[in-house]
Formats: structure tokens, C-alpha cells, sequence
């Protein structure tokens, strides 16, 4: 009579962590938690230990004192008694403005690029393709450079304008390329609504978004009577007024004016100044980004297959209608993520600011305040805080873009 | 009958007529001028602007070019050999044609050092950029990076000697340990080159290098553009097995692992350089112990290899994510365990697809090597900006040096890019 019985009940062995998969991945992580606490504590404890012994302390108390140095580009009222804390908000403001202006040209010069790459024309699509391997192949720091040294070293300084027999003149009377900068005529309001300009810029800007919502309205109103009826409304005109008309009458509310820049004593004043420096930024990271978005919309409009331009034709579709509505929402799908990691790459690389003296947070934040309150950690830690969340900010705006035009598969 | 039709039809030719040569519009250069840059009027407007950019840059650039002096020693002499004639100063580049390839601080007599480190990286680099050459180089590859070191920094042998019998052994406690068990054979890899490093380092004296038979050059010495090619060729290759690990963990099952990996990568990749190097240059050293010495180039190094890890990560990524899911389940349903499946199935052809990705980060690091200028560096953009160009003889001559610095990485770069497009076409084994 045999009986079956149960096999001995398996025991823990110490070789069973590593050779058993049950307990494998637990042993590899209670191994790395280790690993991990005894470099935080090593490195901790040198950290703890250097700052002990130069009689330092981390302490973020260094931002409320006065900064000491003048900023030329700042968008916010600045002087040398303000605080470090306003110095690196001027250096945020300034970094967010070569970033957006960046992104837009960038945006302008690829899309160019890209397309005429494309071009039946041999010597076109030959230069296009120059000049992409040129900029894509050549650091943007040296971009950066000389750019800068052509707005230092070759145009004309502004004592070039003065005189009889002046060497240099302003282009219509209105623009002055010096080696200090551009001065362009610079907008004003003669009887704002708000004593504070910058509010009054704010209306300006709250009318043109609501102009847009409006314009939306209006498309959705069309469509909607278009799917109810078969015809769909001309909104042209209705789309151009609600852009048009709530403009022009603030302008004319508020009294819109120029101011030229002029030449007074040895420079000139009044209007608007763009700094070199943040020209050359702005230009070198435009031309530089450009190239790559130029590869980027190439291969976007190219991974389009050639089918649909045709079965759009066979529909009868106009030229225009075929890229408007079968070619570009394909391609924009495919153009728009690495359009994005672009942006962010235009945002990062404004930190080389600091080769050319343009005033950002990393030269402010990370340059002259670092250098003068000799807080090298805090600072470095603003920095990384403040690229960080504007890098995280970008991504998720990225996602939520991805999400909104994938494909909806069954 | 058919004699009458033959009659009848009397317009048909009985001899074929001779082949009328095509209309001349419509063959050679003629031909192709119409169809590729004449064919409608936009499109002849858009070859006329072209034309006329092409003659505004070459008509002023060129006599530049060509009328450049090589031989003078100051930008003074160059003005007054070139009498208000347009004209380039190119004896900038050869004055100081030194400085800017070692810096100005790398010891004169050593100049053939680096150039044979060079020569030697051609030949080490060779067997892995092209895999039809004998798989014996790979020796020499292996044993490259030490005698790079020795030939560079110089100094007492028994540093890189004792460095390679550290990672000798690790390899040896791998092959033999490695089969049984991969985790066994790692960590006794890393256990054994700890202990053959310390003991060594406890056995090489102090003086060592005093009168060693090449003589010491420290970091700070180094600089021009071979402190370029120096933190990219290292970086870059420090920065791959990096890349796959991270790439690897954050693809893992386990937590943990997975969340220290995703929080490097994004962390390092939502800032720029830039910040990296000022941690490099004023903050890395408050993480050493306090009695240690780590120079400014090994901590460059450690925060460049850090930045270019996380990007090269996130291409590898996207290599593993392209693989189809059968591919892990065929090594799975093999018998495979994980470290074999990787290296055997997985790693081969997620490698393979992302190596466009890996170039395009290979190249953009080794352009963003030009940011250590910015804390002080003195590679070729810090040498031009600095010593050069603010030194009586030269002050003034921006063009001829940017514009050097701009072609010596074209060259390069394009290289390397082209370079990946033949890998590409040569591993494209699947038919399309």
C-alpha cells in the first residue's frame, strides 16, 4: 500500500535570495536602498564636514540683501540697491524672453528651411541642405560668439551717426543699428487707462486673447450650423472684425504713439533698445535650432506617405486643401514632439547668456550674485530648481498635446 | 492581291526614317536647368535670389580667403603687409597654431604625446567603428585607454599599469564566476578591483613619479581643442555602459531601481550643461572628503559623463520600447535568465536601432564641449576667446580664429554623422 504524501515542505535557504526569483528582485533592492543610504551619508557627511570647516551654512537669507550691480536689459523696474531675490526675477524675465523670441524665429527659419529642402529646385534644396549641415555641425557657443562680434566689432558705434558728414545713417529714420544694440521705435500710450504702463499692456493683451476665444466661438458656431444645415457661413469677415475692431478702438482709446530713438550727445535715446547681446543670443540660437527644426519638419512632411496626396487628388481635393487637410495634420503629428524638445533645448541653451553678458538667470542668479555672496550651493540649486520646473512645464504641455492627437485606434 | 494592296497604298515609307536627335530644349544641361531650376517663375525667382546670395557671399568671403597672409607675427605687421587691402590674417592660426590644438600651458617638448595618443585612438577606435576588421584589435582597444592616460598626463607607469590589473582581475573574477551566476560574478568583479586597486595604491610610493620617464603633466595644463577631443572621446565612451544600465533600470520591474533611474534621467536632462559644469566647478568639490584633491578636469569629466548618460539612456530607450514584445518572450520561453536575454537577444537590436540616436548624442556632447570655456577652461574656444585674443600681437583678429574653430568641428562632426548613415545602411539587414 503506497501513500502518497506531500512533498517536504520546502525550506528558506540564505542562496534561495539570489537563486530563487520570488526573492531576487527584493534582495537587488533592499542592496541598492543600501547602496544608495551609504552614498547620501557619505557625501552628506563630507558635505557637512567642508562647510564646518570654511565656516559656511546654507541659508537662503543672501537673497534679501541689496545686489550692488546694475542690469542693462531688465523688464521689471531694477537698480543696484534692489535685491539679489528682484536680480534673478530680472534674469528669469530675461531668460523667458530669449526663450519665447527664440522659439518664434526658430519656429519661422525651420519651417522655411524644412519645406524649400523639399523644393524641386536643385540649387534650393542644395542650400537649404548647406545650410543645415553648417549650423547643425557647429557648436552653438561659437554661433553665439560670433554673432556677438559682428554686432561689437563691425557695425558702427553710435558717434558714427553724428555730424554733417556722418558715416552712418538710420534706416527710414526710425532704426539705428549701433554696436550698443538696435533702437527701434518703441510704442507708448499717450492717455492710458492705467497710470502703470505695464498694466495697460496687460489690457492689451487680455482684449487680443479674448479676441481669440471670440474667433473660436465663431468657428464652432460655423460648424455647428454647417452639420445642422449642409452650408457653412462666410465668417471671414465676422473673424476679422472680432480681431480687428476691439484692437483699433483701444488703441485709439488709449492713443497709441511712437517714439523714434534720437540721437543725443553720444547715444542715442528714446524708443526702444535691444541690447547686443540679447540679439546675438537670440539670432544665433534662432539660426542654430532653426537647422535642427528644419531636419525636423523634412522628416515630418516626408513620413507622409505618397498615397495620400494621391487618394486626396483622386477626391478632387484643390492643391491648397490637399496640404490643409490631409497633409499637414498628418505631418503636424509627427513634426510637433520634436518641435517641443527643441523648445526645450532653445530654453537650456539660453543659459549660454553668460559667454555674451546678457543678463539671465544664469548670469544674474548664477553669475554675479554667486560670485559676490560666495553661495555657490544656493545658487546652483535656485538655477537647477528654476530650469527644471520650466523644463517639466514644457514636457507636460508636450503630453498633453500627445495625447490630444493620437491616433484613436479601435 | 498583295501586290495591288503594296500599289494602292502608295504613302506608306518602306525604309525606316533616321532617329531626329530629341528637341535641344529637351536633353542635356538644357534639360536639366529647365526641369530643376526653371520650371515655373516662382520657382525661377527662388533660382535668381539663390544665385545672387551665393555671389554676395562668395564675392565677399573669397578675395578674403585668398588674399590671406600665413607669415607675420602681429596684427599690425599683417595690416601693413596687406596696405588696406582686403584680406584675411591667417598667421594668427600659424603663430599660435600650437596653443590652439594644446593650450598654453602644456609643456613644449611633449607636443608628440597627445599626436600619438591620437594616432594610437585611430587605431584602438577602429575595430569598434568598423566590424569587418579583425576582432584581435579589440586587444589593443582594452588596453588603449591606460597607455592614452600614460601618454597624456605622463608620470609614473605603475598608475595606469596598476589601474589596468585592477580591471584585468574584474574581468577574470567575471569570465569565471560571471556563468554561474551573474550577480555573484558582478559583485566580485567590482570587489576584486577595489582590493587590487588599494593594495596597489598602498604599494606605489609618493615619488613615483618624480623622475618617471615621461614627465607629469597636471590637468590644469591641458587645453585647445585636445581638451575638446579629450572630454568628448571620454565622455562619451564613459557615458555608454552608463547609459545602458540607466536604460536597462528604468525599464526594470523593480521599483525602486526604476525610480532612482527615472529621477537621474529626468533630473539631469531638465537642466542645461551649463548648471552641471558650475556644480563641476564650484559645488562638486564640497562632496569630497575634505583632504582630497580632485581636480577640475575629473570632476568636468564626472558631471559631462552624468549629462550625456541620461540623453544616451533615453535613446537606448527607445530602442528597447521599438523591440517587439515576442522578442523578450522568445528569450524568456528559451530558458534565458535576464542578464543572458540582454546581452544575447535584447541589447543587439535595440543597440542597433538606436545608433543613429546615440551618434546624434555623440556629436552634440562633443559641441557642448566647448562650454567648459565658461568656467574657465582653456579648451579652443576659451583659448581663442582668452589668451589670444587678448594678447597685444592679436587683439582684433576674430574671424580667422572663429572661423577656424567653426571648420575644425565641422569637420569632425560631419564626420562622425556620415560616418553613422554608412553604419546604418551596412546594419540594415532587414530587406525593404
Amino acid at each position: 500500500m503506497s501513500t502518497l504524501s506531500d512533498p517536504p515542505k520546502e525550506s528558506f535557504r540564505l542562496s534561495m535570495l539570489i537563486n530563487d526569483t520570488r526573492y531576487r528582485s527584493l534582495t537587488f533592492q533592499v542592496i541598492a536602498a543600501i547602496v544608495l543610504a551609504l552614498c547620501i551619508w557619505y557625501l552628506g557627511n563630507n558635505l557637512i564636514q567642508n562647510l564646518r570647516a570654511a565656516g559656511l551654512n546654507i541659508s537662503y537669507n543672501f537673497l534679501g540683501d541689496p545686489a550692488g550691480y546694475d542690469i542693462n536689459q531688465r523688464l521689471v523696474d531694477y537698480d543696484s540697491q534692489s535685491s539679489h531675490a528682484r536680480a534673478a526675477l530680472v534674469g528669469v524675465l530675461n531668460t523667458l524672453l530669449v526663450a519665447f523670441l527664440a522659439c518664434v524665429t526658430a519656429t519661422v527659419f525651420g519651417v522655411i528651411a524644412g519645406v524649400l529642402r523639399l523644393s524641386k529646385n536643385w540649387l534650393v534644396s542644395k542650400l537649404m541642405m548647406i545650410y543645415v549641415e553648417i549650423f547643425r555641425n557647429i557648436p552653438v557657443l561659437i554661433w553665439i560668439i560670433i554673432i556677438f562680434t559682428i554686432m561689437t566689432a563691425v557695425l558702427p558705434g553710435p558717434r558714427a551717426f553724428r555730424g554733417d558728414n556722418a558715416t552712418s545713417s538710420m534706416l527710414f529714420d526710425a532704426f539705428a543699428f549701433t554696436n550698443r544694440g538696435i533702437y527701434t521705435p518703441g510704442p507708448y500710450f499717450e492717455n492710458g487707462i492705467f497710470a502703470n504702463a505695464a498694466l495697460n499692456w496687460l489690457l492689451v493683451l487680455v482684449v487680443l486673447v479674448a479676441s481669440f476665444f471670440g474667433a473660436r466661438k465663431i468657428n464652432a458656431w460655423a460648424t455647428a450650423k454647417q452639420e445642422a444645415t449642409g452650408v457653412r457661413p462666410n465668417t471671414r469677415a465676422m473673424i476679422l472684425g472680432v480681431w480687428l475692431i476691439p484692437f483699433v478702438l483701444l488703441m485709439l482709446i488709449m492713443g497709441l504713439a511712437w517714439e523714434f530713438p534720437e540721437l543725443k550727445g553720444f547715444n542715442f535715446s528714446g524708443g526702444l533698445k535691444i541690447g547686443g547681446p540679447l540679439i546675438a543670443l537670440w539670432f544665433a540660437l534662432s539660426i542654430y535650432t532653426g537647422a535642427f527644426i528644419a531636419e525636423n519638419v523634412r522628416a515630418g512632411i516626408q513620413a507622409i506617405s505618397k498615397g495620400q496626396t494621391e487618394a486626396a487628388a483622386a477626391l478632387g481635393l484643390r492643391q491648397g486643401r490637399i496640404m490643409n487637410l490631409v497633409v499637414l495634420p498628418q505631418a503636424l503629428r509627427v513634426i510637433i514632439p520634436p518641435l517641443i524638445s527643441q523648445y526645450l533645448n532653445i530654453t537650456k541653451n539660453s543659459s549660454l547668456a553668460i559667454a555674451v553678458g546678457y543678463a539671465d538667470i544664469t548670469a544674474t542668479l548664477g553669475g554675479i550674485t554667486l560670485n559676490q555672496t560666495g553661495r555657490a550651493i544656493e545658487c546652483v540649486l535656485l538655477l537647477m530648481l528654476f530650469y527644471l520646473t520650466a523644463s517639466l512645464l514644457i514636457s507636460m504641455a508636450m503630453n498633453v498635446y500627445n495625447s490630444s492627437v493620437k491616433l484613436k485606434e479601435r | 492581291m498583295s501586290d495591288q494592296t503594296t500599289n494602292s497604298v502608295a504613302y506608306v515609307a518602306e525604309t525606316m526614317l533616321p532617329e531626329l536627335p530629341p528637341p535641344a530644349r529637351e536633353t542635356g544641361v538644357i534639360k536639366w536647368l529647365r526641369q530643376n531650376l526653371f520650371s515655373n517663375i516662382p520657382n525661377s525667382i527662388l533660382t535668381l535670389v539663390s544665385l545672387w546670395a551665393i555671389y554676395v557671399l562668395l564675392s565677399s568671403t573669397l578675395p578674403w580667403i585668398l588674399n590671406g597672409v600665413w607669415t607675420t607675427s602681429s596684427l599690425n605687421e599683417c595690416r601693413e603687409v596687406l596696405d588696406n587691402k582686403l584680406g584675411a590674417c591667417f598667421s594668427v592660426l600659424t603663430e599660435r597654431w600650437h596653443q590652439l590644438l594644446y593650450g598654453f600651458k602644456y609643456p613644449t617638448d611633449a607636443y608628440w604625446r597627445p599626436n600619438f595618443a591620437l594616432v594610437l585612438l585611430l587605431v584602438a577606435a577602429a575595430p569598434v567603428l568598423f566590424f569587418d576588421l579583425p576582432r584581435k584589435m579589440l586587444a589593443f582597444t582594452a588596453v588603449y585607454p591606460f597607455i592614452a592616460f600614460w601618454l597624456i598626463w605622463g608620470g609614473t607607469i605603475l598608475t595606469p599599469i596598476l589601474a589596468f590589473v585592477g580591471f584585468a582581475a574584474a574581468a577574470v573574477i567575471f569570465q569565471t564566476y560571471g556563468k554561474k551566476s551573474f550577480a555573484i560574478g558582478f559583485f566580485g568583479a567590482i570587489a576584486a578591483a577595489l582590493v587590487v586597486w588599494i593594495v596597489g595604491g598602498a604599494l606605489v610610493p609618493e615619488s613615483a613619479s618624480d623622475n618617471a620617464l615621461l614627465s607629469a603633466v597636471p590637468s590644469r595644463d591641458l587645453g585647445g581643442f585636445m581638451l575638446n577631443l579629450m572630454l568628448g572621446v571620454t565622455c562619451v565612451s564613459l557615458s555608454l555602459p552608463l547609459g545602458i544600465a540607466l536604460a536597462l533600470g528604468r525599464q526594470s520591474d523593480m521599483p525602486l531601481i526604476k525610480w532612482i533611474c527615472v529621477v537621474f534621467i529626468e533630473f539631469v536632462r531638465g537642466v542645461p550643461l551649463i548648471t552641471l559644469l558650475f556644480v563641476a566647478s564650484v559645488m562638486l568639490s564640497y562632496f569630497f572628503p575634505p583632504e582630497s584633491t580632485v581636480d577640475l578636469f575629473l570632476r568636468v569629466v564626472i558631471m559631462i559623463t552624468m549629462f550625456s548618460s541620461a540623453y544616451i539612456a533615453e535613446v537606448i530607450r527607445g530602442g528597447l520600447a521599438a523591440l517587439p514584445k515576442g522578442q523578450y518572450e522568445a528569450a524568456d520561453s528559451l530558458g534565458l535568465d535576464y542578464p543572458q536575454a540582454m546581452r544575447l537577444i535584447i541589447l543587439p537590436q535595440a543597440l542597433k536601432i538606436s545608433i543613429p540616436g546615440i551618434v546624434n548624442v555623440a556629436v552634440g556632447l562633443f559641441k557642448d564641449t566647448t562650454l567648459v570655456s565658461v568656467i574657465s577652461m582653456f579648451d579652443l574656444v576659451g583659448m581663442i576667446r582668452g589668451p589670444i585674443l587678448a594678447s597685444t600681437e592679436w587683439n582684433g583678429v576674430y574671424w580667422e580664429l572663429l572661423g577656424f574653430a567653426a571648420v575644425l568641428f565641422f569637420v569632425v562632426c560631419y564626420g562622425i554623422s556620415q560616418y553613422s548613415q554608412w553604419l546604418e545602411r551596412r546594419l540594415a539587414t532587414d530587406h525593404r
